[in-house]
């Protein structure tokens, strides 16, 4: 039987040390076994190299900061969708999220789009500034955090947290300060670049694991695959990861998505201590950069995402292998002087 | 002591931990040795059974032994006491 063929806009081509997600997405979403793609990236930056990598995105369009407002983008997604007809899109920065949420029921009723994303409150709830309050309502572990907004509340840290801490941007970016001087320093190093507020997180000592998960929206995890960091970049980033096996985690993350009603890709950032507590650290709410580990692992999620999307009844995931590996490289490519000048001057390749 | 069920362990000495996903290699004395545990050997039987084979006494064995299990318990490979 002939497969259907999708038009998916995909954005967070970028891959820097901290690359974005939105080129393992594509690459999964080429590996379907139920459809078959075609794929117009939306980028933000002429050098991001999913715009140049032609055997993956077929089209690339430029698309608005999230800074310039949910108007200029709903304007730049018309344009591109009256050429396109894209039927779905899939948003891969959590910067951008905002946005695409507040436009979900335009661009499915008035432009046939299908955006599947996790819903306001969903995103609103995980953020960072509300992790501790979301960690309660969901009976979930989570570091003990407070908001700031200025330096001067820095020295008052000492008498909730013990250093080290961890400054967090609201966000990207974590720095752990053993001082009250690296805290200041990491404070204005990160609302320079993410502004404010800036959260201030209790240290646990312990080892990070990780999970790409994706929910129906109705409780039900659909998948979900665990991976500790075997490379890390001085970003923290993985460079290098390997599937592990750990019910508990596993429990924890159905636990989550059930009480949430989770809707769409999602990643968990937990550190499990040596007594084996499990602390929430980070719900980001899209897939992550390692999503392709979870597809090399036998569950395809973007695929599953794609198809809930589209209203196909998706069951979930039974297993997945363990002790799979994957390990990340650079690659120089090629590029010819008249595409970066057409992407540059027209925001479109 | 008990090597954790979950351990993977493959002929060349490669030693896995599905839960943490660390890795280790080990020699081949190594390899016998956590087989042997696998198979709930206590340490007398492993004692036995290495000075048997190859050329070495029991206070070298024993030595050596106590060192190797207590770094798979550092490692988590193995839990609890060794069985005497």
């Amino acid at each position: 039987m002939k497969k259907k063929k999708f038009t998916i806009a995909v954005t967070g081509l970028n891959a820097i040390d901290s690359p974005g997600p939105g080129v393992p997405v594509i690459r999964a979403l080429r590996e379907s076994k139920h459809f078959d793609v075609r794929i117009i990236g939306l980028s933000y930056e002429a050098l991001e190299p999913g715009i140049y990598m032609h055997d993956l995105v077929d089209k690339t369009y430029q698309i608005p900061f999230p800074s310039s407002g949910i108007d200029s983008l709903l304007t730049r997604l018309k344009y591109i969708n009256d050429i396109e007809k894209i039927d779905l899109i899939i948003p891969n920065f959590d910067a951008e999220l905002f946005s695409f949420i507040k436009l979900v029921d335009t661009l499915e009723k008035k432009m046939k789009i299908k955006v599947f994303v996790p819903t306001i409150e969903q995103f609103e709830e995980r953020h960072k500034v509300n992790l501790e309050a979301f960690g309660k309502k969901h009976k979930i572990k989570v570091p003990y955090s407070r908001t700031i907004f200025s330096t001067a509340e820095i020295p008052a840290l000492k008498d909730q947290f013990t250093y080290p801490l961890v400054v967090k941007g609201k966000f990207y970016d974590a720095s752990v300060a053993y001082t009250p001087e690296q805290a200041a320093n990491y404070f204005n190093k990160i609302t320079a670049k993410w502004g404010l507020p800036i959260i201030i997180q209790q240290f646990v000592h312990g080892q990070e694991v990780n999970v790409t998960a994706i929910g129906d929206g109705n409780g039900n995890t659909i998948g979900a695959v665990p991976m500790r960091k075997t490379y890390i970049t001085d970003k923290g980033k993985a460079w290098a990861g390997i599937s592990i096996a750990d019910d508990k985690l596993m429990s924890m993350t159905k636990k989550m998505i059930k009480s949430s009603k989770w809707r769409g890709g999602l990643e968990l950032e937990i550190i499990k201590t040596a007594e084996e507590d499990y602390y929430l650290l980070e719900i980001n709410p899209r897939f992550p950069a390692w999503v392709y580990l979870a597809v090399g692992c036998g569950q395809n999620h973007p695929e599953a995402l794609v198809r809930m999307a589209m209203g196909e009844e998706v069951k979930p995931f039974k297993k997945y292998d363990i002790g799979k590996m994957f390990i990340r490289y650079a690659y120089d490519m090629i590029v010819e002087l008249k595409e970066f000048e057409k992407i540059s001057t027209l925001g479109e390749l | 002591m008990n090597i954790k069920k979950n351990i993977a362990l493959s002929d060349s000495g490669f030693v896995f931990d599905p839960s943490s996903g660390d890795s280790f290699s080990t020699n081949p004395i190594g390899l016998e040795i956590i087989k042997l545990l696998q198979n709930g050997k206590s340490a007398d039987d492993i004692k036995k059974h290495i000075t048997g084979a190859y050329m070495t006494d029991g206070d070298s064995f024993e030595k050596d032994f106590y060192d190797f299990v207590n770094m798979l318990q550092k490692l988590k490979i193995a839990d609890g006491a060794e069985k005497k």
